[in-house]
This record gives C-alpha cells, structure tokens and sequence, in this order.
C-alpha cells in the first residue's frame, strides 16, 4: 500500500504526543512500516505544535508535506486552518471546536478569524468537528481531549479492529486513567 | 518484534548494547534524551555535567581508566567543547570514547543552525550519520568499534529529524566491552608541545587509515536506480527525503560515515551517471567536497543552505512532481511559544520592563522575555553570554563617561543594563562571566532566574537543584553562598510571584553602586511536586476592561466582551494579574471546591 499521513496539530502542552504514540502502537501493532516525528523544545510552550504519523509497506521520509496529509486531526480550530496546506485534496479533517487565543490575538494585535470550519468546508473540505473539551469533561477528566479525538478518528480506519485500539489505549494510558481514556475514547467514536 | 523506537532512545539502546559504561552529558534539544534513556539502564552509569566541556572531560576520563563512554550535545554544545575535542584527537582514547552532536536544521530549538559536520574535518575524527532510529543504534554501536580499533574518539551527528523522529528497531542482548586496563603513557595523554608534535603525525595516519576504510564500510552503500541521468550523494535524514521522492528511480550514494570521505568511491560512483546532485542540509560540505576532487556536481545551487530539507522540495527541484493543495484566503495570526502560565519568570519579565530595564539575556524557557508583550530582553547570544556581556557594556558606558569614574551605567547614559540568567545556565558558564565581574569590578546586576530545574529541555536536574539524572538526592550548590564567597556584598533572593517585592529589590539593586545579585527563586510551574493554587476568576462586575492585567501576556489571560476573562484550564492562581488589578476584579475560585 501507498503510505498513508496523519498529521496532528495543536497548541503545546495539548497532548498531542500521547496521541501519537498510541497511533504509532497501534499501526505498528498492524505490521506497518511505521514512522512518527514530533518537535521537541521551545514550540511545546505554548507554540503551534504539529507531529507526523506515517504507515505503510514502506515509509521513508519521517515527515509529511505541502497536500499529503491523509487526515488532519487537531486538537483547535485555528490550528487546522493554519496547517490546511498539508491536506490532500480529499484528506479527511477531524477537529475539536475549542479555540485558544494566540499571543497576537490576547495582545490584541490581531483577531481570532471568525467562522473558519465554514471557511474550511467551503472549499469543499470534509471536516468532522466535535467539542472535545465537552466530551473530555463527560469523560471524567478535560485532558482527555486527544482520546476523544482518536475516538473520533478510529471512525474512519475500518480495517484496524477495535480490540486493537484499545489494546494500544491499555499499552499507552496509565492504570489510574484508563478508565476515563477509555470512555473518552467511546465518547469520541460515538459522537 | 520490531519496536518503534524514537532515535534518541535507538541510540541510547546502541549504548547500552555496546557495553557503555559512562555517560556525562548536557541536555539540549534534541540531544537530551539519548541520556535520558541511557539513564534507566542499570548498567551505564550516567550523569548531567555542569556544561558539555566537563561533560567531554569527563567522559575521556572514564575512557582513559578503561570504561567505553560517552557524552551527548547539541551543536551549539559542542563550541563549548571543543577544546579538549580538538586534543583528544591527538591523544586518542583507551577504551571506545563516543561523542554525539546533535543539528538543529530549522532552528526548532536553537539560537543559530551551524553545521558541526565542519567539526569532524577541523578536529580530525571520524564521524557518522544515521538517517533513522535503526541506524542510529547501529552506528553507535559501530562507533566504538572505530573508536578502539583507530584509537579515536567518533562522533555520531544526529539532527532534529532523526533524533526526534520513531522509526522501527530490532533490539539485541548488551555484550561487555573487552577490558582496556589503564596504562601509564605519559607521551600519549600529556599534550604539551614535545609530546603533541609526536602525536600530531599519528592523528593525519589515522585520518588515511580512516580513509581507506571509508571505500570499503558498508555503511556507505549504493542504492541502486533505473535511470543513470542522475546520481545522488546524500546523507542523514536528507536520504530519507531523496528516497521518498524518487523511490529508486535514481542511484543514490548513501554516506553513513561522513568523515573521512571516500575519495575513490565517489569518484567511481560518479562514472556512472551523468549528472551528479549532492543532497545535504545546511552548508555545502560534500558537495564542497565532491568539487575539491574534481568532480562537476549540483549541490547548493538547488537547495539552500538554510533550514531543512524535505521530499517536496528534493522533487520540485528535480521536477519530479507538486501536490496540489487547498488553501485559505485568512490570515492566520502566528501561535510563537509563551511563558507559560503561572511561568515564575514572567513577574521578574515584567518589573524589567515596568523599569525600562536594558535587559541582557541567556539561552533557556526566560528567553521568551523578548516576546511581546514584555519585550523585555534585549540581547540573547549563548549560554552565559548575558552575565560576561552585560560587565562589559558597563565598562563601555564607564568608558563613554570617564569623568564620573567608575559610575554606574544608569547614571552614564540614562540607560539600566541587567543580566537575566538561568540557575542552569549559570552553573553551565554564567560563573565564569560573574568571576569577571567580581574581579575587574563592573557595577553590574546579575539576576539569576532560579527555577531549580533546567526548563526548555524538560526538566533535567543541574548542581542547584538538589538531586542527580536518576531522581536520587544529590549535592546541591547554594547560589547564594556561591556569590558570596566571589566577592559579592550584595546578594537577595526574591520570589517572583510579589511583583513589590521584585521591584524594590530591582531598584534598590540598581542604585546601590556597587555590583549585585538577586536571586529570582520559585520552582517551574510545571513541575510535577509544584502545588498550585485554584484559579483565580474574573468579577465581570468590577473589572471596567482596562487591560492592566493584560501586561503580563499570561496565556490563560484573554479579554471577553470587553472583560478580562480568566482560562481555568491554565491558570494555576500565581496571582501576578491579580497584583496589577487596581479594581480588585480577580478573585479565588478556592470556595468553589475546584
């Protein structure tokens, strides 16, 4: 198979590297060449932060570029407007509806856009948006916003069984959180 | 089965595997968690030094005392240490000696993008470069064989994409190194001038020796391709790229030892197409290389010497293909990384620039202090370069006003030079600039940002904090008494959370004619023992929408409908906006049992 991309962007501190490495477990865990690639450093305070999840027979490069992405999965909305470029052309976005203001906007010197998921969908983009926060909290805890979002996403992996994705569930979150991981998880996926 | 395994934790295994037995390193991004990683082997003992010179120092000693050893730095780390790696060239080592170099091509993390491949042709040690998570275990491995069986230290360089990237690795067993008892040889590891003329020959023999190998290790292999119109010589993670793009369609030269070359290799390689592309980050060391023999290549005419390379870029260039891709017609405003709330800088940041304050910054989380809305640092060059540079701009301002004598700058030109440092960064050579300071005697205030952890890299432990790499208790230095026993009268520490508190010693300290130090002293905020405070909330009712508590560019801070409004899944209740609210608006969420 050709490989395949998910980028998932959001804003440091997010939890965007616990979601991949669940996904890196889980496609590995698939037999596929797998490959994920994450900045570390000064971008995790608070910074746009992206990580690159690629699987296949075969993955070379660990990073995915400009029309690639299979599947933007974001943790904010002005984030999956600012990494748009990556998306193939009939890529897939999953995203929570939770805005965060960037330093510019809190200053005051420019605006949070408005209506950007219209914006996007106008282009004929398939998004699937879902208030994460809201299902998190349901969940039992906020921070388990990235399981509802893997939730969500399994939606569109027809060939990796359950069992699988929550076998990576028990092999990446700690015992005390697994229960919550779990439902955020369901939460997601039944949205 | 196979593992996912990110580089650095693959070249931590390779360490392990290779029977390493000692381990000093710096942490910097991204070369920190090879010793994390290596930390949680029993086997390796492993330690964060003060800077990478002792670092480097360290591990030589454990090499000459017959353990195989290793250090690991970012590139910027590596200036620092290349003092004693220019001469442990000459003496070589006793047992393996491994040395990593880790690039930041982008500058994810760093203040500037060198190329340390130049360090291994300066310094004459051979050096290689993985281009995933298996090679980057391989090849430490392999490097203490080099090591050994040359005499020599080896450099490993990762970059950003291949230590921070998880690629798939087999594992094996750890084999024990064989035993390199030490031996007293004063004309191998004394280098003064009598002994390092002799051993200078020895090193440009090696280099030859090394050179002769590099035709034949098959680390340096030839993929072959379909269509000889073009051949590639590439390396690192630039391989990667070259092979996603063209897939093999084109021959490709894959370096895995990049110092010493193989002269013959690339020559024959060469012959058989027609047009050669060297594909390689930052500067133009191979192709540079390629044309010093001889050789017609494209290079840097093509891809630029700046930032990283990627699979599009390879393609356009070779006019392969371009993905088509949607854009918005939005501008999106930027998302730069902030203090983070509840950041113990941030009150210190703000009182510096409330007071107009020529701030001299350091390299770690604080230099965000440049950031607006504070824009409060005006320079930042290396670590430790606030504390020396800010004794010199004061000898400067003395210089413009010879006539008030060794005044302070403040009453020169009007101006308030502070040095903001790190406690980690001070320990790693912020000393050195304040011994200056107190020997040739500049009215300088120093503040040190005393935070008990090194922040930016995430959280490794230093000589102020108290406990060593593996969490266990440590020697712990005392900041305070450490200034005091220099020679400085005035030493204070204040909490940075009391912005009155910050800002009569700020004050106090400037006038005070004669050179100072505040410790600036809380624990990051993200530290796991740290216990926060509830959430601090907004009395939409008292607050009028003057942005006073908007100064302080706090993240969890934004303003609502003309109100400050407060975002409870960040703040952590520090209470610096709530000092800067004259309307009394903040209040505690504490009664709300959150």
């Amino acid at each position: 198979m050709t490989t395949k991309n998910i980028m998932i962007v959001g804003v440091g501190g997010q939890g965007s590297v616990l979601a991949s490495k669940l996904l890196g477990h889980l496609l590995t865990s698939q037999s596929f060449d797998v490959k994920v690639s994450e900045v570390h450093g000064m971008s995790q305070r608070g910074g746009s932060v992206v990580t690159y999840v690629r699987y296949g027979d075969k993955v070379f490069s660990p990073v995915i570029d400009k029309g690639e992405a299979d599947f933007i999965v974001s943790f904010e909305i002005l984030e999956a407007a600012r990494w748009l470029e990556y998306l193939k052309a009939d890529g897939q976005i999953v995203t929570s509806t939770q805005q965060i203001d960037p330093m510019p906007v809190i200053t005051g010197k420019m605006s949070y856009p408005e209506n950007l998921l219209e914006k996007i969908k106008a282009l004929n983009i398939k998004v699937d948006a879902l208030d994460c926060v809201k299902l998190a909290e349901e969940a039992g805890n906020v921070k388990a916003v990235n399981l509802v979002l893997l939730g969500r996403l399994s939606h569109y992996f027809n060939d990796i069984p359950e069992e699988a994705w929550k076998e990576a569930i028990n092999f990446c979150v700690p015992k005390k959180f697994l229960d919550v991981n779990l439902k955020a998880f369901e939460l997601g996926k039944n949205a | 089965m196979k593992q996912l395994m990110q580089g650095n934790t693959a070249a931590a295994r390779g360490l392990y595997e290779a029977g390493c037995c000692v381990a000093s390193s710096y942490p910097g991004t991204p070369s920190t968690e090879i010793t994390e990683e290596a930390a949680k082997f029993d086997e390796i003992y492993c330690e964060w030094a003060p800077n990478e010179k002792v670092a480097m120092e360290t591990a030589f000693g454990a090499s000459l005392a017959g353990k195989r050893s290793f250090c690991g730095m970012k590139h910027v780390g590596l200036n620092v240490a290349a003092d004693p790696l220019f001469t442990v060239s000459y003496t070589g080592v006793n047992a393996g000696m491994v040395i990593c170099v880790a690039d930041d091509a982008g500058m994810h993390s760093s203040q500037n993008e060198q190329d340390s491949r130049h360090y291994a042709r300066a310094s004459k040690i051979p050096m290689l470069e993985p281009s995933d998570s298996q090679e980057a275990l391989n090849f430490f491995k392999r490097a203490y064989e080099l090591s050994e069986k040359f005499d020599t230290p080896v450099i490993v360089k990762m970059c950003t994409r291949v230590a921070h990237s998880q690629s798939l690795v087999e594992i094996n067993e750890r084999v024990e190194a064989p035993e390199h008892h030490y031996e007293k040889n004063i004309a191998k590891y004394v280098m003064m001038p009598g002994n390092a003329i002799k051993r200078h020959p020895i090193v440009e023999e090696r280099t030859l020796k090394l050179k002769a190998l590099a035709e034949e290790i098959d680390i340096n292999k030839i993929d072959e391709g379909s269509d000889d119109s073009i051949g590639i010589i590439t390396s690192s993670t630039s391989y990667q790229y070259v092979k996603e793009a063209c897939g093999d369609l084109y021959p490709v030269l894959k370096l895995g030892m990049i110092w010493p070359l193989p002269d013959e290799k690339i020559k024959s390689f060469a012959k058989t197409v027609k047009r050669l592309i060297v594909v390689e980050e930052l500067d133009d060391f191979i192709e540079n290389y390629c044309k010093s023999l001889g050789l017609e290549v494209d290079g840097k005419n093509l891809f630029s010497l700046e930032g990283e390379l990627s699979q599009n870029i390879f393609a356009e260039k070779l006019g392969l293909k371009k993905n088509s891709c949607s854009k918005l017609n939005e501008v999106i405003p930027p998302r730069p990384p902030v203090m983070c709330a509840g950041c113990p800088h941030r009150g210190m940041f703000f009182t510096l620039s409330k007071n107009k304050c020529t701030v001299l910054g350091d390299i770690g989380c604080y230099t965000l202090g440049a950031v607006a809305p504070l824009s409060a640092m005006e320079m930042t060059l290396c670590m430790g370069a606030s504390v020396s540079a800010t004794h010199g701009f004061n000898k400067a301002l003395e210089l413009a006003a010879p006539e008030k004598g060794r005044g302070t700058a403040q009453a020169v030109e009007g101006l308030k030079p502070v040095a903001v440092i790190g406690d980690s960064t001070f320990m790693h050579s912020g000393m050195t600039g304040l011994a200056n300071i107190a020997y040739n005697q500049s009215k300088s205030v120093v503040i040190i940002l005393d935070n008990s952890i090194t922040g930016m890299t995430g959280h490794q432990q230093n000589p102020t904090t108290g406990y060593n790499i593996k969490g266990d208790p440590a020697g712990k230095i005392n900041l305070e008494n450490l200034c005091r026993a220099m020679g400085f009268n005035r030493v204070r520490v204040v909490d940075p959370y009391n912005l009155k508190e910050c800002e009569e010693a700020l004050r106090e300290e400037l006038e005070a004619g004669e050179s100072s130090v505040i410790i600036s002293r809380r624990p990051c905020a993200l530290l796991k023992y740290v216990k926060h405070k509830p959430p601090l909330k907004v009395n939409t009712e008292k607050c009028v929408g003057c942005k006073s508590c908007m100064k302080i560019g706090c993240p969890a801070l934004a303003m609502k409908n003309n109100k400050a409004h407060v975002d409870n899944t960040l703040c952590v209740g520090c209470g610096v906006c709530e000092q800067l609210c004259k309307f009394r608006a903040f209040e505690s969420t504490a009664q709300e049992g959150k």
